[in-house]
């Protein structure tokens, strides 16, 4: 494997509290030195300067639809489409077809990342069997094939009773349970945030208090049981609230928002965009505003894309017929370089933290650090590149994406996953020249 | 005059000038609905689809004698009698539609929004009959056109909308076009069946008809889906009844010549009583006939065009 040597970068590492010109090299796969002036010798040189150099972004939501729907997404399409949006590592949640709620699954999955030779996945496995929200899954198994969470993602577990024991049963494996929070009999029939907008629509909305009062009982049994919670894609005011209080009282309890969730609200749905309509819905402004401001004062941890891949023909339909769901793998670090640090809520550095460290905390996995020793996943951000965002581009196998034609201002120039090059110049590399892909 | 927009999607597309257009048409056309032979050649030629996936009686047959008045060739699809229920997408019908060379298509569809995502994929002119719950512009049309006939002006007339305004597209469209002509109108519903941030496309709301009634100019009853019971949204028929049905009692405290509009069909007893039903204040068959000159109107405009005087009437 080659000897890597990145000159006179700047260094983003939030896990080491780094922020600084520095030259960082790679060998065997890991990283080997941060320091001042590296030595040359016998390392193959790249010139970084003007350039940010982070630990390889983490995205804890994504769905790369194999098993079951291999005409959205695969596990391959997932990597190449995470590779080139700066991501490293991605956690994959179980509502595939068959439900990834046996070892056989999870073992699966991780063959199948392997052999596409990209990146890291790690498979979250449901905390019900068939996401059915009634029989707990076998977590022990499934940790020990390599999941790293467990989530019946996209449903609710309803049953107080089934989420109580889940979240207790979880408790002595250290694990996050990550809560698809959501009401249903709240929610049932709704397409959009209840609001104006579904009124002028004639569409029927979702409240807010489908997610609160979801979150408000997760809250309540994790204090009762002293499990780990992680409530992913949260997207209101009252939701960050009650995690607000929560953490205050010291719960092992943290949250995800998704980059759409903090840049879209619900106006975005007046031509019925069917690529606008998400679970959670796009909520208001000021659901916007609140999501702005936890996430600068780190009540939400983590930012995660909830990459949705659905074939156009779940999509081209008339508004109540179409899936929910958009893509973001491709489109999340220059959305969120142009519109969170370049608006001036994060700083270039508390976003990497939400991309890195912050959910490899949650997963427990040894990711999103610059740490000597640690696999030499890295990726090079051009900060002044300028993107115009086009689906027919992707590599992922769905266009599903409302930000079609934007005009973004950053992007992974180079990215490294356990010390291979995988992109150079924002396109990735054929590392296996021998498969059709 | 030629309408700014293609279609006509959402009463919004009009704008006020346009919709006093269509009414000076209207009138115009109507003329042609009283003679021996009601039928006139000036669209001739012309293929108008009426495309009705959620069943209609008389937005369909309303626009079918409409658009043969004007000698318009009319194909009708219905959704038992289509592929829909072979599973054919809204798309690929819209295409086969266009395909088969329609100049105009009249949607009537469950789902809102769908007739803009119709008109996004044909051509051809498209006309929204009523989609979901987000709008229904002819019928709005011709509710204006009533008020206007009946009591000589919309400005600052007192329109009052009472029932099920959450699931009603009659309802959305008739507040737009209400407020744009300078009506004010109130909305009077259990707030179960009021959608939230109403007030914001400029309405008021009251729960208490018996105390709002006395200011109206205009009572506008809508038809309550008795299988939203159901669902919880009001305790039962009967109390729903007692509380908005509008009845001779009720009546005696509203205005004398107020006027007693409903778009049909109507449930006698429910929220309207058999004996206010058949009074002659109640206009719901004027509206019906009304309704044929506004679809001739709208017709012609999209496919035609012209003064007023250039129509070969």
């Amino acid at each position: 494997m080659e000897k890597l040597l990145f000159k006179g970068g700047r260094i983003i590492d939030p896990a080491n509290g780094i922020d600084k010109i520095l030259d960082i090299s790679v060998e065997s796969g890991k990283i080997a030195a941060v320091g001042e002036d590296l030595g040359s010798a016998g390392f193959k040189v790249i010139d970084v300067k003007d350039k940010v150099l982070t630990p390889g972004l983490v995205d804890m939501h994504v769905h790369l639809r194999e098993p079951g729907r291999e005409d959205e997404e695969t596990i391959e399409s997932g990597c190449r489409a995470a590779a080139v949006g700066g991501f490293t590592a991605i956690a994959c949640m179980p509502n595939t077809n068959p439900v990834n709620d046996d070892s056989s699954v999870t073992e699966m999955i991780i063959d199948k990342s392997k052999a596409a030779n990209l990146i890291t996945v790690y498979p979250v496995a449901a905390i019900t069997k068939g996401l059915e929200g009634k029989e707990l899954s076998e977590m022990g198994e499934l940790l020990q094939a390599g999941a790293v969470a467990f989530s019946d993602d996209g449903k609710c577990v309803e049953n107080d009773r089934v989420m109580r024991r889940a979240l207790e049963y979880s408790r002595m494996f250290n694990v996050s349970l990550i809560s698809h929070s959501e009401s249903g009999e709240l929610s049932a029939g709704g397409q959009i945030n209840e609001g104006y907008y579904s009124t002028i629509l004639g569409l029927k909305g979702v409240p807010s208090a489908a997610e609160e009062i979801a979150i408000a009982r997760d809250i309540v049994l994790a204090e009762l049981t002293g499990a780990r919670i992680h409530f992913t894609h949260v997207s209101t005011r009252g939701s960050v609230r009650m995690i607000e209080d929560a953490k205050k009282r010291g719960l092992q309890v943290t949250c995800d928002v998704t980059p759409h969730h903090l840049t879209l609200t619900d106006e975005a749905l007046i031509e019925y965009d069917t690529n606008c309509k998400v679970n959670p819905p796009l909520r208001t402004k000021d659901d916007v505003e609140a999501l702005h401001k936890a996430l600068a004062e780190g009540v939400i941890d983590a930012i995660a894309s909830d990459h949705a891949p659905h074939a156009l023909h779940e999509k081209e339909v008339e508004f109540s017929a179409a899936s929910f769901g958009m893509i973001g793998l491709e489109t999340t670090l220059p959305l969120m370089l142009t519109k969170i640090v370049g608006n001036g809520i994060l700083s270039l550095t508390q976003l990497i933290e939400k991309f890195t460290i912050a959910p490899a905390r949650v997963l427990n996995i040894n990711k999103g650090t610059l740490s000597i020793g640690s696999d030499a996943d890295i990726i090079v951000i051009d900060t002044k590149a300028k993107v115009k965002v086009d689906t027919d581009n992707f590599l992922s196998k769905s266009k599903n994406s409302p930000f079609n034609g934007w005009e973004l201002n950053g992007a992974a120039d180079c990215v490294v996953a356990g010390g291979k090059i995988i992109v150079e110049d924002r396109k990735l590399v054929n590392l296996n020249p021998m498969r059709n892909v | 005059m030629v309408l700014e927009k293609k279609n006509l999607l959402s009463i919004k597309d009009l704008k006020k000038e346009e919709i006093q257009y269509v009414l000076e048409l209207a009138e115009s056309f109507r003329e042609v609905s009283t003679r021996d032979i009601k039928k006139i050649p000036t669209l001739r030629g012309r293929t108008i689809v009426n495309l009705f996936i959620e069943p209609s009686t008389r937005t369909r047959t309303s626009f079918e004698l409409a658009a043969k008045r004007l000698s318009a060739d009319v194909v009708n699809i219905s959704a038992k009698g289509s592929s829909l229920v072979k599973g054919e997408s809204l798309k690929d019908t819209a295409k086969t539609i266009e395909a088969l060379g329609a100049d105009a298509v009249i949607i009537r569809h469950s789902s809102a929004g769908a007739a803009i995502f119709f008109a996004e994929n044909v051509k051809c002119k498209v006309i929204n009959a009523g989609d979901g719950a987000h709008e229904h512009p002819t019928q709005a049309l011709l509710d204006l056109y009533t008020i206007k006939e009946k009591l000589g002006r919309i400005n600052d007339l007192n329109v009052g909308i009472i029932g099920d305004i959450a699931h009603s597209r009659v309802a959305r469209s008739n507040i737009s076009v209400l407020n744009k002509m300078g009506a004010k109108v109130t909305l009077i519903a259990p707030p179960t069946l009021i959608p939230v941030k109403i007030e914001a496309m400029g309405a008021e709301v009251a729960y208490d008809f018996d105390r709002v009634i006395g200011k109206f100019d205009v009572i506008y009853m809508l038809r309550i889906q008795t299988e939203r019971q159901n669902e919880s949204l009001f305790p039962s028929i009967r109390e729903y009844a007692k509380l908005f049905g509008l009845n001779l009692e009720r009546l005696k405290k509203a205005k004398k010549d107020v006027l007693i509009m409903h778009p049909g069909p109507m449930n006698r007893g429910i929220e309207i009583s058999s004996e206010v039903a058949d009074i002659p204040q109640t206009v719901a068959a004027e509206q019906v006939t009304n309704g044929l000159g506004i679809r001739m109107a709208v017709l012609y405009l999209l496919l035609g065009g012209g003064a007023v005087g250039e129509v070969a009437v």
